[in-house]
């Protein structure tokens, strides 16, 4: 290591500059998609139930996956075309300018580590409820997810994007042979639905149920726009992110349909809301040994999926920050050996065990929300100034979206809604992290920008953008 | 337009910086955990009789809930813990001008970067 240096948030060694590694397919970024998001089957969507019943649930469901089909749609185009480590950030910082990107940079930390957090307390809960033994806790569970998790980051993205679409592929046929597994084609014989969704309780709070239920509907596809972050390590980012993200939506998509109708056909809505393990639970009243240790396992192997995607990603936008000095150019530094991230995974590590420590699962998972909406609302203004600044036509594009401006009106407009339903819960929550980000942006714009060199920042071979 | 340079940053600096972000971050998240403002309003609207009928549980529902280990006394809770969404109409109002406020500041300032940057880089060509 004597020979290796940095400077300006590069690493060098022999005098090389060290970068990170372009290994990745379609399949990795489909992985690192679903791998984050899958665990929301897992734990997480069952909540909205609690919100506003049942069918509540299901309603978010398809609205609230009309809004990421959006957000799909609208980062498949910015991506294929900004392919750049830390995914809507370098988006950011093209088309808006600095101080958003700075923001949307944090909203990406925030969302994945606090992910990060609820997989690691899911995981924990579940090993705990399982062994069933008197005194057991869930913290020696966390720790030893979430370090060990960053160990595998730590060694270099390829392996951990390998193990993930391993882990992820499983979960998720896990839930088709649960699907198959009770005979979905009948009613009465496993499933019941038409006894346990009945007109007096399909939507117990009325529509302000269906509205409050937006929250924790995010959750069942909360994170595929992570897709983006590893646009700097897939060999063909035109190709692989539009297709792995599309991919992985439409995989999402089913998922979630399937993982509603059968919990929804075996559990009443009071339980379903409450339990932190909905696939689990719906394996054991199956009666079948069986699925109940498969989707046990399942579980398991979500929240690890999950936990590792995200702190793949998080390190990213924390590492692209370190980059363009917008934080310490310290946190910018690659692995000279695994050329990973490394400084920005090890330093989100204890922010992410702390979290895991003192929030429990509800808020670990509202957290995560509230950073992911204010990373949509962001993505349907951005979009709208991406195609103003450079119309159609003015630079090559991987992927071009249809239906402009709709796509992005959708998202804005479910975004407004979604904020309604934090309103509903977590209110305060909503207005202190605001606030939060109002102050850390001043602290950028008035003090931390004096650091950062202005014309580098712009690093895409386009013309100069119209309107200016 | 001249070239921006950047001063150098002491590693003091730097430290202080990644110290001011932490302390934020932990702030943010930490304090309303703290002060107890995080998480929904719920209450539990007792009933006198607990019996599965009277939680309005058909006897399937009822079979499942015993599956599950519960009893009607035990599920009295978890069943008739509801939400009770009353629109508080200040906090939304506070609400939505903080976030209209956050955005409208985000975007300006940082369209009056965005604008350095660009005449920065493609003055140069």
């Amino acid at each position: 290591m004597a020979a290796a240096a940095e400077t300006a948030g590069t690493t060098t060694i022999h005098g090389d500059r060290v970068s990170l590694l372009r290994v990745l397919g379609p399949a990795h970024v489909w992985a690192l998609g679903v791998g984050i998001v899958l665990v929301g089957e897992f734990t997480g969507w069952n909540f909205s139930a609690d919100k506003g019943g049942t069918l509540a649930a299901l309603i978010v469901c398809w609205v609230v996956g009309l809004l990421y089909t959006s957000v799909a749609m609208i980062d498949s185009e910015v991506t294929s075309t900004v392919a750049a480590a830390g995914g809507q950030y370098a988006q950011a910082k093209h088309i808006v300018g600095p101080l958003m990107a700075f923001n949307v940079a944090l909203f990406l930390v925030f969302a994945y580590t606090m992910l990060e957090v609820s997989d690691a307390i899911l995981l924990g809960d579940t090993i705990v409820a399982k062994a069933g033994v008197d005194g057991l806790t869930h913290n020696s569970f966390i720790a030893a997810t979430i370090v060990v998790l960053a160990w595998l980051n730590y060694r270099g993205v390829l392996m951990t994007l390998n193990v993930n679409f391993v882990i992820t592929a499983i979960a998720y046929v896990s839930i088709v042979i649960l699907f198959f597994s009770v005979s979905p084609w009948t009613q009465g014989a496993v499933l019941k639905l038409n006894e346990l969704v009945t007109p007096g309780n399909a939507l117990p709070y009325g529509w302000i149920g269906v509205i409050a239920a937006f929250q924790f509907g995010i959750w069942y596809y909360l994170g595929i726009e992570g897709t983006t972050q590893a646009a700097e390590e897939v060999r063909s980012p035109a190709r692989s992110l539009p297709y792995g993200t599309m991919a992985g939506m439409i995989t999402l998509l089913i998922a979630a349909a399937m993982t509603w109708y059968v919990c929804a056909s075996l559990m009443p809505w009071e339980y379903l809301g409450i339990t932190p393990y909905p696939l689990w639970d719906a394996g054991k009243l199956t009666g079948s040994p069986l699925l109940e240790n498969l989707l046990f396992i399942a579980t398991l192997l979500a929240a690890l999926a999950s936990a590792n995607g995200c702190i793949n990603d998080a390190a990213r936008a924390w590492f692209s920050l370190g980059r363009d000095r917008y934080l310490p150019s310290w946190f910018s530094a690659v692995h000279p050996r695994y050329r990973t991230p490394y400084r920005s995974i090890l330093f989100l590590l204890p922010i992410a065990l702390a979290f895991a420590f003192i929030a429990d699962l509800n808020q670990a998972i509202t957290f995560s929300i509230l950073s992911g909406v204010l990373q949509y609302t962001f993505m349907s203004i951005n979009i709208m100034m991406f195609r103003k600044k450079w119309p159609l036509g003015t630079i090559r594009r991987g992927y071009t979206h249809p239906f402009h401006p709709l796509p992005a009106i959708v998202l804005f407009c479910l975004c407004v809604v979604t904020f309604f339903a934090i309103f509903l819960g977590f209110g305060s929550q909503l207005i202190a992290m605001t606030i939060f980000y109002f102050l850390i942006s001043l602290w950028f714009h008035f003090y931390r920008y004096k650091f950062v060199r202005r014309g580098d920042q712009f690093t895409m071979p386009w013309p100069k953008p119209q309107g200016y | 337009m001249s070239r921006y340079t950047p001063p150098e940053q002491s590693k003091t600096g730097q430290i202080f910086d990644i110290v001011v972000v932490v302390v934020a971050i932990f702030v943010a998240l930490w304090l309303p955990l703290k002060l107890g403002l995080a998480g929904a309003a719920k209450s539990i609207d007792a009933l006198d009789a607990k019996t599965w009928e009277a939680l309005g549980q058909n006897p399937t529902m009822a079979a499942i809930w015993e599956k599950l280990g519960y009893t009607p006394e035990t599920a009295h809770d978890v069943i008739q813990n509801r939400f009770h969404y009353v629109i508080d109409w200040p906090t939304l109002i506070i609400m939505a001008v903080v976030l209209i406020g956050y955005f409208v500041f985000l975007f300006r300032a940082s369209d009056r970067e965005y604008r350095d940057v660009i005449n920065e880089k493609f003055d140069d060509k």
